[in-house]
C-alpha cells in the first residue's frame, strides 16, 4: 500500500476545462516520485490538491486522494487540514515569499509542534536547533532570532526545508525547490534535500522541469502533459528507454550536462500534435461516459 | 535609531507647521467680520467704552504688534487671557482637553473594534452571501456624516429606546471625586465602577456616531488587505501546517495586512478628531470642540487662536504616533 495514491484526480476551473484528467501516482513510503511535464502541465496542481490548498476557484470533479489509506477528499476543512499538517509538508518554490515577513525564523520552523501537535515549547525550540544544524546553517540561536529580510534566499530555502521536516513528516511535496535560487546554490539545496529525505526515510513528490534531476533524485517518476500522466515509471526504465514518444521527445530535448547545447532540441512538432489528440480523445471519452 | 532621528525631524516639522498654523488663524480670524468688544459691551454703549475696553485686551495696538505680542507670550507658555471668561486660556483649554481626547480614543477604539470585526468576519466568508451584508453594511456607514449617525442614535437610544444619556459628559447631580478631567480613566483607576459607567453612558453615542464612518473606512482597507494576504505563499505555507482558516487569517495574514491600513486610520483619525467639534454640541458634551463653537460665537479671539493651535498639536501628534507604530511594527523599518 502506497503512502500517497492519487486515484483518477480531475480538477477543473470552476465550470471551465479540465486542468487535471484522471491522474493516478502513487508514492511508496520513503519513495522519491519525479513529477515532470512542461510549463501548465498541472504539475503544481498536483502538489496543491495533495496539500489541500487548491484556490477556491478550483473544484475536484472526481477521484480520490488517499494519504495512509484515508481519502482527504472526503474529510471536512479542519480535520483534512489537521491530517495534512501533522503527515506532510511543504518545500515550496520560492523562498522569498514562503515566510512570513513579521514573524521571527524560530516561531516560523516550531508553529506546526507547538501548535497543532502539542509539542511544549522548550522541546519544540530544541528540535529547531538540531535541524538548523542539520540544515547546515551555523550561528542557529541568531538566526532563529532573525527576521526573513535579515537573511538571504539559500538560507531561507534552508529554513524552509528544516520546517517541513520538523515533524518527521512521511511525505513532502517539494515543487520546483530550486528554480527561484542562484545558479550556485541550487546544487546544495537538492544535495541538502536528498539527503534529508535519504536520512529520514521521508516520500517525497518532486516537481521539476529537470530531467537531470530527476536522473540524481527520483526512483519513480510521472510525466505530465496537458494534465493528464501520459508516462509512470521508473526512472531506470524512463532514462533506458521511455515508452510515450512525448517522453522520448522530452528526454531528448533536455540539455546534456557535458555539452549544454549539443543534444538541445525542441519537442517535434508531430509528437506534440500526437499528445493533444490522446487528450482531445481523453476528454471525447468523458463526454460519452 | 530609525525612531530617534524620525522624532528629531519631526519635532523640527512640527515647529515650523505650528508656526505656520499660527500666523494663519492669528489674521484670518480678524479679517472675519465682528468686534469682541461689541459683543461684550450692552447696547448703547459708547465709543468711549469700546475704546477703553479695546485698550484692556490690547486690541488698539496695530495688528503686528498685537501678533508679536501674542507670540511673545506663547513662547513662555502664555496663551493670553479669554475675553468673556477672564480666565487664562490656557487653564481652560487644557481644562477641556481629556473631555476631547477621552471622547476620541473611545471612538477610535469603537471604529477599530467594529471595523475590524468586520474586516475580519468579510475576509473568512469571503466570496459569500456574508461578506456581500458586510460591504452594503460598510457602505451604507460611509454614505451618512458622522452627525446625522448622532442624530440617528439620538432618536434611538435617546428618544425611542433611552438607554444611553444625550446630553453632558456626566450626570451633574453626582459627586465627583476627581483631581484631573480624565474622567473616564480616573474613575477606572479609583475603581469607581458607579461614575464609570455613567461616564460610559453619556458618552456612548457620541463617540459611536463619530465611530461608525471610521470603522467603515478601517472595515473596507483592512478586508480588501487581508483578502490579498491571504494569498500569499506564506499564508497556504500556514494552511499546510494544519492550521483552520480563521487562525490563518488572525495568525499569518492580519499582522502584515493591517500595516498599510494603520497609516490611512492615522489620516481618518485626524478627521475624527475634527467631527467631535459637532458631535459634542450636538450632544452638549463639555469638550474642547463645543468650547471652540462658543468661541467663535463670542468673537474670543485669544481662546480661538488656544484651541486652534492645540487642535495642531493634537494632529500633527497623532500623525507622528501613527508613524512610529509603523516603525515598530514592520521589522524592515526597525533596523534599518
Ligand atoms: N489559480 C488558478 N486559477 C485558474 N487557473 C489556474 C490557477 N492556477 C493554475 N491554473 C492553471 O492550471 C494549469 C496547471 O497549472 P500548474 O501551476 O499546475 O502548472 P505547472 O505544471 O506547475 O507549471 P509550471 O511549471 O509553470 O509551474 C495551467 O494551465 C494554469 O494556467
Ligand atoms: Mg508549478
Amino acid at each position: 500500500m502506497s503512502f500517497l495514491s492519487i486515484r483518477n484526480l480531475s480538477v477543473r476551473l470552476k465550470k471551465g476545462p479540465p486542468l487535471l484528467r484522471r491522474v493516478s501516482l502513487d508514492v511508496a513510503a520513503g519513495e522519491v516520485r519525479g513529477l515532470v511535464g512542461e510549463s501548465g502541465a498541472g504539475k503544481s496542481m498536483i502538489g496543491k490538491a495533495v496539500l489541500g490548498i487548491l484556490p477556491p476557484s478550483i473544484e475536484v470533479t472526481e477521484g480520490e486522494i488517499l494519504l495512509d489509506g484515508v481519502d482527504l477528499l472526503r474529510l471536512p476543512l479542519a480535520e483534512r487540514r489537521k491530517r495534512i499538517g501533522a503527515m506532510a509538508a511543504l518545500i515550496p518554490q520560492d523562498p522569498l515569499t514562503a515566510l512570513n515577513p513579521s514573524h521571527r525564523i524560530g516561531p516560523q520552523i516550531t508553529d506546526r509542534l507547538v501548535d497543532i501537535l502539542g509539542w511544549t515549547r522548550p522541546k519544540a525550540d530544541a528540535r529547531a536547533r538540531e535541524l538548523l544544524a542539520e540544515v547546515q546553517i551555523p550561528d542557529p540561536d541568531r538566526v532563529l532570532r532573525s527576521y526573513p529580510h535579515e537573511l538571504s534566499g539559500g538560507m531561507r530555502q534552508r529554513i524552509l526545508i528544516a520546517s517541513a521536516f520538523a515533524a518527521e513528516p512521511r511525505l513532502i511535496v517539494a515543487d520546483e525547490p530550486t528554480t527561484a535560487l542562484d545558479v550556485t546554490v541550487q546544487k546544495q539545496i537538492l544535495k541538502l534535500i536528498a539527503g534529508m529525505q535519504a536520512r529520514h526515510g521521508t516520500a517525497l513528490l518532486f516537481v521539476t522541469h529537470d530531467l537531470g534531476v530527476v536522473s540524481k533524485v527520483c526512483q519513480k517518476l510521472s510525466v505530465l502533459y496537458a494534465g493528464m500522466v501520459v508516462e509512470d515509471t521508473s526512472v531506470t526504465d524512463f532514462f533506458a528507454a521511455p515508452r510515450h514518444a512525448y517522453s522520448a521527445a522530452l528526454l531528448a530535448a533536455t540539455p546534456k550536462y557535458t555539452d549544454p547545447l549539443a543534444g538541445l532540441q525542441p519537442v517535434p512538432d508531430a509528437v506534440i500534435a500526437a499528445v493533444q489528440a490522446e487528450v482531445a480523445a481523453f476528454d471525447k471519452g468523458v463526454a460519452h461516459g | 535609531m530609525q525612531v530617534l532621528r524620525l522624532l528629531f525631524t519631526r519635532l523640527a516639522t512640527t515647529a515650523i507647521t505650528l508656526a505656520g498654523v499660527a500666523v494663519i488663524v492669528f489674521f484670518v480670524i480678524r479679517v472675519v467680520p465682528g468686534n469682541p468688544i461689541a459683543m461684550m459691551l450692552p447696547p448703547g454703549a459708547t465709543e468711549d467704552d469700546i475704546a477703553r475696553l479695546s485698550a484692556l485686551y490690547g486690541l488698539d495696538k496695530p495688528l503686528l504688534t498685537q501678533f508679536g505680542i501674542w507670540v511673545a507670550g506663547v513662547i513662555q507658555g502664555d496663551f493670553g487671557t479669554s475675553i468673556t471668561t477672564r480666565q487664562p486660556v490656557l487653564d481652560l483649554v487644557l481644562g477641556r482637553l481629556p473631555a476631547t481626547l477621552e471622547l476620541s480614543i473611545m471612538a477610535l477604539i469603537m471604529a477599530m473594534i467594529l471595523g475590524g470585526a468586520a474586516a475580519l468576519t468579510g475576509t473568512r466568508f469571503r466570496g459569500g452571501r456574508t461578506e456581500g451584508a458586510i460591504d452594503v453594511a460598510n457602505g451604507m456607514a460611509l454614505s451618512v456624516p458622522d452627525f446625522l449617525w448622532g442624530l440617528v442614535l439620538i432618536l434611538l437610544f435617546g428618544v425611542l429606546m433611552p438607554v444611553f444619556h444625550i446630553s453632558g459628559r456626566v450626570t451633574p447631580s453626582l459627586e465627583l471625586p476627581f483631581t484631573t478631567n480624565f474622567y473616564l480613566f480616573e474613575s477606572l483607576i479609583r475603581l469607581r465602577f458607579d461614575l464609570w459607567a455613567d461616564i460610559v453612558a453619556h458618552m456612548f453615542m457620541p463617540a459611536l456616531a463619530l465611530a461608525i464612518p471610521l470603522a467603515a473606512i478601517i472595515g473596507q482597507l483592512l478586508k480588501q488587505s487581508l483578502k490579498e494576504t491571504v494569498n500569499l505563499d506564506y499564508v497556504t505555507l500556514a494552511r499546510t501546517k494544519g492550521y483552520g482558516e480563521t487562525r490563518v487569517i488572525l495568525r499569518e495574514a492580519l499582522r502584515n495586512a493591517a500595516l498599510p491600513t494603520l497609516t490611512l486610520v492615522g489620516v481618518q483619525f485626524t478627521f475624527l478628531i475634527g467631527g467631535t467639534v459637532i458631535i459634542e454640541r450636538l450632544f452638549s458634551y463639555e469638550g474642547l470642540g463645543n468650547m471652540a463653537i462658543d468661541a467663535v460665537i463670542n468673537r474670543d479671539l485669544p481662546l480661538i487662536q488656544g484651541i486652534v493651535i492645540l487642535f495642531a498639536v493634537i494632529f500633527t501628534g497623532v500623525n507622528l504616533i501613527v508613524d512610529l507604530l509603523y516603525t515598530v511594527l514592520n521589522p524592515r523599518l526597525r533596523h534599518g
